[in-house]
């Protein structure tokens, strides 16, 4: 028997960094790489093809918020959406795709807790810190703007 | 066809490498750092939205299109952009309205199309 790791946090934080696999960053980021390139390529084809039936730009950006969205959000509730993100890591995550996974991940997983707090509460538990800061950040952005514009 | 001619190729291969060299950063952190998925996205839009603010992320967007507004930054970006615009036209109030109604569509779809993919869905039962 050697040390018991638990003696001290400093110890058992070495100890866990031995026992827990390397996670291969390259390859990694790598995947993370080209996944995500590849859902921001499809948003750019929406774009191009929102763009090409006359559609302006802030609308375009939107219709391509609002598709990759939907695409994420059924791919989650079928369960593929975890398995491009084992392999993708933040591939899959930093696009908006993550938001909307972000949303019906918790939701499913305690839907037997009800619709209303179960699902309609849940669906919250990440997206609702993202929403709270984002907007936040903008109502100071905006504040600052009226104050130096 | 004429939309597969109207594509601007460079202009996707810059989305490609941008979009993904933003999401190289995400996985940078989850790897290098103790941040859940959860402090990311924060981190993310936050972050986005400061850019934005300060001028510096549309120039980002207009070398690479989608490759970042489609990244969780471009949804901050976005955010400030809105207030920033609003501003402009209705002063203080804008601050408030700006941000929400830039991104209203996606917030609105992805509170909708979230809440029916969570319907058609069953929860896995974990096997003990």
């Amino acid at each position: 028997m050697g040390e018991n790791p638990l003696e001290n946090p400093q110890k058992y934080s070495d100890y866990v960094d031995k026992k827990s696999p390397n996670s291969p960053i390259l390859k990694n980021c790598f995947n993370a790489f080209w996944v995500g390139g590849l859902i921001c390529s499809i948003g750019q084809i929406i774009f191009d093809f929102c763009k090409y039936k006359g559609m302006e730009r802030q609308a375009s950006n939107t219709v391509v918020a609002i598709i990759l969205i939907g695409i994420a959000a059924f791919l989650t509730g079928l369960n593929l959406f975890n398995r491009i993100g084992k392999f993708a890591g933040a591939g899959s995550l930093v696009p908006i795709t993550g938001f909307a996974n972000s949303i019906v991940s918790p939701a499913i997983e305690y839907k037997s807790e009800g619709y209303v707090m179960g699902v309609g509460g849940k669906m919250f538990t990440v997206a609702g810190p993202v929403l709270v800061y984002g907007i936040s950040a903008s109502v100071i952005i905006g504040i600052l703007a009226t104050l130096f514009a | 066809m004429d939309f597969l001619q109207s594509i601007d190729w460079m202009q996707l291969l810059r989305c490609f490498i941008v979009g993904g060299a933003i999401c190289i950063v995400g996985q940078i952190l989850i790897d290098k750092t103790k941040l859940t998925p959860a402090r990311i996205l924060v981190v993310f839009v936050t972050a986005g939205a400061i850019l934005g603010g300060l001028g510096i992320y549309k120039y980002i967007i207009d070398f690479a299109g989608c490759g970042a507004t489609v990244p969780l930054t471009g949804f901050g970006a976005n955010l400030a952009k809105g207030a920033i615009d609003a501003v402009k036209e209705s002063g203080l109030l804008g601050a408030f309205i700006g941000g929400v109604k830039a991104a209203s569509g996606g917030i609105a779809a992805a509170v909708f199309f979230g809440y029916l993919a969570s319907l058609i869905s069953k929860p896995k039962i974990k096997k003990q």
